[in-house]
């Protein structure tokens, strides 16, 4: 599936939700939860995206023409929007993901966790899963 | 106290967030500002706006005027005689950095101490870890006891003959302790060693009387003391008024300029270089009434009785871990959710309107000792009721619920 039609996917599933904020975070909880961890050797200090309250940690590898991510954080809701991020940019052609606007996020009402307020480490991320990306093509 | 009264004051406090009333728990940072501060400002623009100390037109002299009025009110709310001792900066860092630039021109040799807290906010390590790593000086630390108290024991061990300053915090800006000031100051002046109080999270809390207190140096900012961003204050006492050199200099510090030597002037003036934030200090000095009005013996008893009612209710949640509990403490209390990190506890708590402060809070050295990353931080006003505190206790409990 291309970038778009991931990303429009989620809009539907955010959609059931309405506007049940509740509800919303408690489904994005449900996914930090169910994000299938970084392998342990690779939570390093390298690997950590710094000057964040939650910690992140993130790991890209180029294979067979897509951009594979894995990733992690020790706060659940930021869990929870990794891994809407990894199943919208991982599999992904570098190029793709580099030109990948994410516009889902506003429209799932999730706007304020990409805020540059770097409370969680999310738009850091971001940026560096297109660095990784770019360092592929 | 009349919250109803006084919240009617404050225009932000009427507005929702998340539709939501606002609860606004994050007063440590910076509190919220009444009518009369915000009026404060828009009248001098409107009203006053000249630039001061030189001008010798009318609006001038009221600008002027206005401005040493400020100094005088805030120099009588603090217990001076001496308003010359209130010497206005842009808040609690700036005025740290003037001391410890000041004191590093002359006064700290190389191989001298510092003796600091760990209870300290990063803007009163910084400095002096500048002053240490540039001019070969080293900082000594008083530790915590199990109860999170400072250990005034050690303080006293600590002090060497290289000791040349103790720079302790008033009221700990994470925890909400109280230091005992009592205890500092008699082993400063037996060792007639120099000491720095930051007032930052004392002075918006509870009186303080600097004539009685009589620091070295004491510091704090406006902002928290529902005044404007951008104005804050440097007390110093007769010796470092006279004594302590100038790190910055410029228009308006001076007698005579020449070429070849500049004259300066005695008195606050000296430390204030430059047309200073005018507007701010009149608003500063606005909210100092303001604080008055109601009496800092009241504000402090109103937030203590919001402490206390907040922690018993906290302590009964098996899921909350608490840090630095002591019956004499500023309106703040810190804590986390086991098992949970700040930051989601903190992101659902704004989802129902409710502000409050997570993660380190400035104070890296004091997280390390407690073994947390950070915490969650609340943290009271005079506006604050006990009404907040039961939704805050309800959403909480929800909260935990959610993320378990």
């Amino acid at each position: 599936m291309s970038i778009e039609e991931i990303e429009k996917e989620i809009i539907e599933e955010f959609d059931f939700f309405g506007d049940d904020w509740e509800s919303k975070y408690e489904h994005l909880i449900e996914l930090g939860k169910s994000l299938p961890l970084i392998s342990a050797d690779l939570k390093t200090d390298e690997r950590i995206i710094q000057g964040c309250q939650s910690r992140v940690w993130l790991n890209a590898n180029y294979d067979d023409g897509e951009m594979i991510y894995t990733a992690d954080s020790d706060a659940i809701i930021t869990k929870g929007m990794i891994a809407l991020l990894i199943r919208v940019l991982s599999h992904q052609k570098p190029k793709d993901v580099l030109q990948a606007n994410l516009t889902f996020i506003d429209q799932i009402g999730l706007k304020e966790h990409l805020s540059p307020t770097r409370a969680n480490g999310l738009l850091s991320m971001v940026n560096q899963m297109k660095k990784e990306a770019l360092k592929s093509i | 106290m009349d919250t109803t009264a006084i919240r009617q004051n404050f225009p932000i406090l009427g507005q929702k967030i998340n539709a939501c009333d606002l609860v606004y728990l994050d007063n440590a940072a910076t509190t919220q500002k009444p009518k009369e501060v915000i009026e404060a400002i828009s009248n001098f623009y409107s009203q006053n706006n000249a630039n001061i100390h030189r001008g010798v037109h009318t609006l001038s002299r009221k600008a002027t005027e206005l401005f040493e009025q400020s100094r005088k009110t805030i120099g009588q709310h603090f217990g001076l005689t001496n308003d010359q001792q209130i010497v206005f900066t842009s808040g609690t860092t700036a005025s740290i950095n003037i001391v410890a630039q000041g004191l590093a021109k002359h006064y700290l040799k190389p191989g001298d101490e510092i003796i600091l807290s760990m209870l300290e906010h990063h803007s009163n390590i910084l400095p002096w870890q500048m002053w240490a790593e540039e001019h070969g000086g080293y900082l000594k630390v008083i530790p915590l006891l199990m109860d999170h108290s400072l250990d005034y024991n050690t303080l006293e061990k600590l002090i060497s003959t290289k000791t040349k300053l103790i720079a302790v915090t008033h009221v700990s800006n994470s925890l909400g302790l109280i230091t005992d000031i009592e205890k500092v100051k008699a082993i400063a002046n037996q060792h007639r060693i120099p000491w720095l109080l930051d007032g930052a999270q004392s002075a918006p809390h509870m009186p303080v009387n600097l004539l009685e207190l009589d620091p070295d140096f004491f510091v704090c900012s406006a902002h928290k003391m529902y005044g404007p961003t951008g104005s804050g204050l440097l007390y110093l006492n007769d010796r470092w008024l006279k004594e302590l050199p100038i790190a910055k200099t410029g228009g308006g510090t001076i007698k005579t300029v020449s070429f070849e030597k500049t004259e300066y002037v005695e008195g606050a003036l000296r430390f204030e270089p430059g047309t200073p934030n005018i507007a701010d200090v009149i608003a500063f000095a606005q909210a100092i009434k303001y604080m008055d009005g109601i009496g800092m013996q009241e504000i402090f008893n109103h937030e203590q009785y919001l402490v206390q009612y907040a922690q018993q209710l906290m302590a009964e949640l098996p899921e909350i871990e608490m840090y630095g509990i002591q019956k004499h403490k500023a309106g703040v209390i810190s804590f986390n959710v086991k098992n949970q990190h700040a930051f989601d506890v903190g992101t659902l708590m704004d989802k129902y309107g409710i502000a409050l402060r997570t993660g380190h809070h400035c104070t890296q050295p004091l997280m390390k000792q407690l073994g947390v990353q950070g915490t969650i931080r609340v943290s009271f006003a005079v506006y604050n009721t006990k009404l907040e505190i039961d939704y805050f206790i309800e959403k909480l409990k929800k909260v935990i619920k959610m993320l378990s």
